[in-house]
């Protein structure tokens, strides 16, 4: 188990350094030039090639990607091209809201979704399985800006409990932050518990099917040991792989989520960095990202031969 | 313990926290800006963000009143000598930086050179310059090689950049490296360990700044600041803006989105208004470097079929109220502007007569890139608008949607459209910089050093230049009347009408300076 998972960990090097070369590669052949965003309208075309300059743009992209890779390995990303903010500071600055969003939307999902799978599973063919399935394809089909609207019109312009946007930092109180996070998070979790609420109930379902289950039946187990004890257990790998895969999802949807509900996060961080060809942060940002998702899948990996002892690597 | 006691005790207890915020608000202005400040020196970029960071941080030697004309802002006064070569300007006494140091004469000077060497109408005081030097602490004087009297209104306009006055070891920075030390001399402080870009900029008043004891002019006057702290909360979703100001979680929003006027409209606590009434000129930009606009004779044949107020009404909407047609070359409302072949642009139109001169133009159907970008809405629908009126005249349109990051790159590019360039877009310009001569950009005729697009005009270069010796305001607006007489004869741009855009805040806001950008001072609540 140790030596897999130091394998798996080394494993990540190669990964990372395939996306840091993908990044930088994707940057440097998209259009857009920050030099000629920073100079402006008023700007001669020796101002920009002074500026492109300056923010070293006109070196050979080895060059600049050898650096970049190294200063990296000192823990270095860089400078923002147009805030003038180290891009490590900007991060710091953005990755507790967007932390905070996802810790709380992947609670609340997982909290309500796995139920929801089992007893849709367990009543199978009834109104509550019907339910549960319309209300997946809806998680599904209604994008996160659309909830988003209605949360905030509803719970913020008409009934005025809660904020339209925002958001309050965890050490300034739990309920304060609660507030700011509630209706994003709901509004992130919606296509993430249509997602896990079906993986979980075809899971049970199979599950549901086999001897063993039968057996415990006979031997008189009662409902809730059985859905939750002998099927649930069984039927993990497969809803823990999704959990993980999910992630991607809400990395995605926390892009969308933050700008609706102005939360400062990464993924507001990201956008701008984008619109505006600010590089540093985009690669930092990107790094990041791919870092955070390698790492979830090894912990993933790690976590099924908790659900399933059989699994030995 | 009684019940009532105890529940009194836990209404009070829960209650605590707003109560505090509350009183809290009353002393912060929460402003929703047009976008992301992303970078704060207004010297180094010429974003519109920037500067109006700049006017809250930074003073500045003069200040536009109402009436455009420049007035002594940190200056006392300002003494020009009989051959018009030396300005003699003397500090008000008291000025200080946000590190308490005093201003001196010397910190101007250093800031003025830095802006100089940035700013297009710094580069023409460059150009001009025999020499500043220091007189006293609280005196310098600015030696020409020869006279321009619009030397006061080129230190005291708003337009990007302006001429921010900054401590000596401040101004002394590269000016194409951003400063790292954000003192200032303006009625706000910047608070940098509280901006996190894309999210908030905080500012608190400055207890330092000693303002003119006269009423708010505009840039001049009484800078008074009545709120502790300005707050900007940078919130990309209009709706998202919309609700908090609905919510009383901000106080005013710099742009809201025309189509949400009507919901704002409909609050009764919530004020739309317009409070930069300089607004903003729409223009079409022609590539003068490629068919089939390099000929002037095809750019003018387009004038019949430019509706004007097809332009204003897709990018604000049918209120006439937030847009002014029709408009010639220079910003409506402005001293210098003039009626002079605004027919060209105004009565009926008729695209059948822009296809005639089209033709006898010599346009033969070759594809016209029109780049469009879509993260602005009001540019978008501008260029969407320019898309129908061409063909509407028989031209093959390719109208090319990007953000405006790719839009800005693309069209520094000056290959022919098919190798990646293009033929057109639309922009605005604020309505302040385009309002004279010397910081009109699309009006200039200086072809490949000149603005995106590449307009080779001497004429028009040579009444510009006479523009900055013009003696009165009367021998302004001749040269500004043949200018324009040129734009419809040359058309380097079409302009396409005055945009208003109104702002909306709470009610509760009272005494908004308005003129131009959003200023902070004077504003107060209640």
């Amino acid at each position: 188990m140790f030596a897999y998972a130091v394998r798996r960990v080394l494993a990540t090097i190669p990964v990372m350094a395939i996306v840091a070369l993908f990044v930088f590669s994707l940057l440097y052949i998209a259009p857009g030039d920050p030099a000629a965003v920073i100079a402006g309208d008023q700007a001669t075309p020796q101002d920009v090639e002074r500026i492109r300059a300056s923010l070293g743009l006109d070196r050979p992209f080895l060059i600049r990607f050898g650096e970049w890779v190294w200063n990296i390995l000192n823990g270095d990303m860089g400078v923002s091209i147009f805030t003038n903010l180290p891009v490590t500071t900007m991060i710091q600055q953005r990755i507790e809201p967007t932390v905070s969003l996802m810790v709380l939307t992947l609670c609340l999902a997982v909290s309500i979704a796995v139920p929801m799978g089992v007893i849709a599973a367990w009543k199978q063919g009834s109104w509550i399985d019907r339910a549960v399935m319309g209300f997946a394809v809806l998680g599904f089909s209604v994008p996160v800006f659309v909830v988003g609207y209605v949360l905030a019109y509803i719970f913020a312009l008409e009934l005025d409990w809660l904020p339209v946007q925002g958001y309050t930092a965890f050490r300034e109180g739990f309920f304060p932050w609660l507030e700011n996070l509630i209706l994003p998070a709901i509004a992130l979790g919606g296509v993430y518990i249509a997602l896990i609420a079906r993986i979980t109930r075809a899971t049970m379902l199979e599950v549901l099917q086999q001897d063993y289950i039968r057996t415990a039946r006979a031997k008189g187990a009662g409902q809730r040991n059985i859905l939750f004890l002998h099927a649930l257990k069984n039927a993990a790998v497969p809803i823990v792989t999704v959990i993980g895969i999910g992630i991607a999802l809400l990395i995605g949807g926390a892009v969308v989520t933050e700008s609706v509900f102005a939360i400062p996060g990464l993924g507001r961080l990201t956008v701008d960095a984008i619109l505006r060809r600010d590089y540093p942060v985009i690669q930092g940002v990107v790094l990041l990202f791919s870092f955070v998702y390698v790492l979830v899948n090894l912990l993933i990996d790690l976590a099924y031969t908790l659900f399933d002892p059989r699994i030995r690597y | 313990m009684h019940r009532r006691t105890l529940l009194q005790g836990t209404g009070l207890a829960l209650a605590a926290p707003r109560l505090a915020l509350a009183q809290s608000n009353a002393r912060t202005l929460r402003f929703v800006p047009q976008g992301n400040l992303a970078n704060i020196d207004p010297v180094w970029t010429t974003t519109t963000l920037a500067r109006n960071h700049g006017l809250m941080v930074y003073d500045t030697l003069f200040g536009l009143g109402r009436d455009f004309q420049p007035k002594p802002q940190m200056a006392a006064g300002h003494e020009v000598s009989a051959d018009g070569l030396v300005h003699a300007i003397t500090l008000r006494p008291d000025l200080r930086f946000h590190d308490g140091a005093p201003v001196l004469a010397r910190d101007c000077i250093a800031s003025i050179a830095r802006w100089s060497k940035r700013d297009v109408l710094g580069q023409r005081l460059a150009a001009l310059l025999e020499e500043m030097r220091v007189k006293a602490d609280d005196s310098f004087e600015i030696v020409l090689k020869k006279p321009w009297p619009g030397l006061a209104w080129a230190l005291g306009k708003p337009s990007a950049n302006i001429c921010a006055i900054m401590p000596e070891r401040i101004a002394q920075t590269d000016p194409f490296t951003q400063i790292t030390d954000y003192v200032g001399s303006g009625p706000f402080r910047f608070r940098r360990s509280q901006w996190v870009p894309g999210s908030m900029a905080a500012y608190e008043r400055f207890p330092g700044y000693v303002a003119r004891d006269e009423p708010a002019d505009f840039l001049a006057g009484g800078k008074v600041a009545y709120f502790d702290r300005v707050e900007w909360h940078v919130m990309p979703d209009p709706a998202t803006a919309a609700a908090a100001l609905q919510n009383n979680e901000v106080d005013w929003w710099e742009t809201p989105l025309a189509d949400l006027l009507p919901v704002l409209r409909g609050n009764r606590d919530i004020a739309i208004e317009v409070v930069n009434t300089a607004g903003a000129l729409a223009m079409i930009r022609f590539n003068h470097l490629h068919p089939p606009f390099d000929k002037p004779e095809v750019r003018r044949a387009l004038l019949p079929a430019v509706e004007q107020t097809a332009f204003m009404q897709a990018a604000l909407g049918e209120d006439n109220a937030l847009w002014q047609v029709p408009a010639g070359a220079f910003t409506p409302g402005t001293p210098l502007a003039n009626g002079v072949g605004m027919e060209a642009v105004a009565g009926p139109r008729d695209p059948e007569a822009a296809k005639r001169a089209l033709a006898a133009a010599g346009y033969k159907g070759e594809p016209v890139v029109i780049l469009s970008p879509t993260d602005f809405p009001t540019i978008n629908a501008l260029s969407e608008v320019a898309a129908d009126t061409l063909r509407r005249a028989g031209m093959k349109v390719d109208l090319q949607s990007m953000d405006w990051g790719t839009l800005v790159q693309r069209r520094a590019k000056r290959e022919a459209p098919a190798q990646g360039g293009w033929n057109i877009f639309c922009t605005t310009w604020e309505g302040l910089d385009v309002s004279v001569p010397g910081s009109h950009q699309p009006i200039r005729g200086n072809g490949a050093q000149g603005w995106i697009g590449w307009s080779t005009s001497p004429r028009r270069e040579a009444l510009r230049e006479a523009w900055f010796d013009a003696p009165d305001q009367g021998a302004e607006r001749k040269i500004t009347e043949e200018l324009q007489a040129l734009v419809w004869e040359e058309a380097p741009f079409i302009p396409l009408g005055l945009l208003r855009p109104p702002q909306a805040f709470r009610r509760s806001l009272t005494n908004i300076v308005t003129g131009g950008p959003p200023l902070f001072w004077n504003v107060r609540r209640g």
